[in-house]
């Protein structure tokens, strides 16, 4: 177990020093000298200043000693500059991290819930009304982009209701304490984890409907039957905790994509998150932070 | 093949998809033919709301202009992007997939250790940072589709040429000298079709979705009208027009729609060993 443990954790030191390297790259890749821009975005560009500025950063050595000297900042959790900003990146990131934490966990208790107990359903009810009505929902879910569902949600539960608030993390000046904090940053947070939390319901709720349906095939459950369990506890028991196996898999394996997601959630709800933070280091240009922000 | 059709044709969401599609393709084709508005041209007042005048059916948005020539232009954009980026994340997946999976060993350990890194990073983010980095163009922009989707489909290859180099087949043609290439083109490959086939279906829908996430941000082509860049573009006067943001929306919707359906009509077709078991 320790040794499975200490592999996984080499190999995802592999796979984050992979991601650095090809960090480093990207840098490369964007258009214009580095200390020029820079110099630029300081507000000054004459020559000294530019080679001043190249020389603080290195930016004079082979390409070599450069990846060394980015690899090592990384690991001593130093991800640059950002000049739009005026603050180091990693403050930046920090400063904005809980409330991405806080969205994206709640979407995915969300879809996770939601995905098996309606996978379970349509498995349940295999062939009637309700299974196509769910595998219809699913469908639907599936195919619409997160951006569009959180305007709709905008247009519904805002506009046309005035239910919920249609952006933000908390009310402005409200100044709530106690519980009543709670509640507030409860009613900003519905929409947006819904929005997430909807689209991978969808896939949730197919893959467990089908991994069901195979698992209840199986001998073990026949077993169980002749053993005369009643059906509730067959399903629960046996089906179910089988046929989990692989939507947790896939579920896992989900948890990056999630913060894709996020960048277009945080983005229509003003959410001040790291996704919103990406979304603001793209209009502006601002490659530091946009690539601290995906190293992250 | 006619048993394909069949078989296509019998299953009703297929069927659904399968027109969903024709519809769509036929619009973005012969629909600027007809429609000569252009997407970018003031063609009326600014906010007119739709079903009001039948020369601009779906309203105009916050410049006047007309929101169902958008939406017809717009077709031509996400089902190309669609397109173009599987075909070139197939043409990555499937010699790396079909490489591993062929000669195994190091090979294989290396190719498939490459996979997996490009796997683990969230797909999305590394799209937004290449099409960023690269500047915003139609190319760009199925480039980076192509950089992030082609990991599935060399997993997906790998594991059907591993099963099928074991066939007798594979092993006669091994005997009679043919060299490793026209081995894996010629008797591998066809064989491994149909569930590459399926997966591609899927990948264009996710293709389109990426495609239009990419514009709604502000990443689209600035040459080229989108649905992502209308739904974008109607966010900020969404409480005043509602039209200009759910009409491409929902063009987006029913069209990856369609492809899931088209994918899930060809996989029961395709595989009619899975099919029966109603899923």
């Amino acid at each position: 177990m320790l040794s499975f443990v200490a592999q996984r954790i080499v190999k995802g030191a592999i796979v984050l020093l992979a991601i650095i390297v090809l960090n480093f790259f990207l840098i490369r890749l964007a258009p214009g000298d580095p200390a020029v821009v820079m110099a630029g975005e300081a507000g000054a560009g004459d020559q000294v200043f530019v080679t001043q500025l190249r020389e603080k950063f290195g930016l004079d050595r082979p390409l070599p000693e450069q990846l060394f000297l980015y690899v090592k900042g990384i690991v001593s959790f130093d991800l640059g500059f950002s000049f739009r900003q005026q603050m180091p990146v990693s403050k930046l990131i920090m400063d904005r991290l809980p409330a991405t934490l806080l969205l994206t966990m709640t979407a995915f208790a969300i879809s996770l819930v939601l995905g098996i107990l309606l996978g379970t359903l349509a498995a349940r009810w295999a062939g009637t009304w309700a299974d196509t009505a769910i595998t219809v929902v699913a469908l639907v879910f599936y195919a619409t982009p997160l951006f569009w569902i959180a305007l709709m949600a905008i247009l519904l539960f805002s506009v046309a209701l005035d239910w919920l608030p249609s952006f933000g993390y908390e009310t402005i000046g409200a100044n709530y304490t106690g519980f009543a904090h709670i509640l507030d940053v409860g009613a900003h947070l519905i929409m947006p984890a819904m929005t997430i939390g909807l689209f991978f319901m969808a896939t949730y709720a197919r893959m467990t409907r089908a991994s069901m349906l195979e698992v209840k095939r199986l001998d073990f459950v026949k077993t169980a039957r002749a053993k005369g369990l009643r059906d509730n506890v067959i399903q629960r028991r046996h089906v179910l905790r089988n046929a989990l196996l692989p939507v947790v898999t896939l579920a896992g394996l989900h948890s990056g994509t999630l913060i894709g997601g996020a960048v277009l959630t945080e983005t229509v709800f003003a959410w001040p998150g790291i996704g919103r933070l990406m979304y603001e280091a793209l209009l502006q240009r601002d490659y530091n932070l946009l690539l601290g922000v995906f190293v992250v | 093949m006619t048993q394909f059709w069949k078989q296509m044709l019998r299953n009703p969401s297929g069927l659904i998809g399968l027109i969903i599609l024709v519809i769509a393709i036929f619009l973005a084709v012969a629909g600027p033919m007809v429609f000569p508005n252009s997407p970018w041209r003031m063609v009326q007042r600014p906010f007119l709301p739709p079903f009001t005048l039948s020369t601009v059916p779906l309203g105009t948005d916050a410049l006047g202009r007309d929101v169902f020539a958008g939406m017809i232009y717009g077709a031509r954009v996400s089902l190309l992007v669609g397109l173009v980026s599987t075909l070139a994340a197939l043409a990555i997946g499937v010699p790396l997939g079909a490489i591993a999976g062929y000669f195994g060993g190091r090979i294989d350990d290396a190719l498939m250790r490459f996979t997996e890194f490009f796997q683990t990073i969230p797909s999305f983010a590394l799209a937004i940072v290449l099409v960023a980095i690269l500047q915003p163009s139609i190319y760009s922009i199925v480039a980076s589709i192509a950089i992030v989707s082609w990991p599935p489909v060399a997993r997906l290859v790998r594991g059907e040429v591993l099963s099928l180099r074991s066939r007798e087949y594979v092993q006669a043609a091994i005997v009679t000298g043919q060299t490793s290439r026209w081995i894996i083109w010629h008797e591998i490959l066809p064989n491994a079709l149909s569930p590459v086939i399926v997966l591609a279906s899927l990948m264009v829908a996710t293709a389109i979705l990426l495609e239009s996430s990419l514009s709604f941000l502000g990443l689209g082509d600035p040459n080229l009208i989108s649905w992502g860049y209308m739904v974008g573009a109607g966010r900020t006067v969404i409480r005043q027009a509602w039209w200009i943001t759910v009409f491409p929306g929902l063009a987006i919707l029913i069209s990856v729609l369609g492809l899931n359906l088209v994918g899930e009509g060809l996989n029961d077709a395709l595989n009619p060993r899975l099919a029966r078991d109603g899923r």
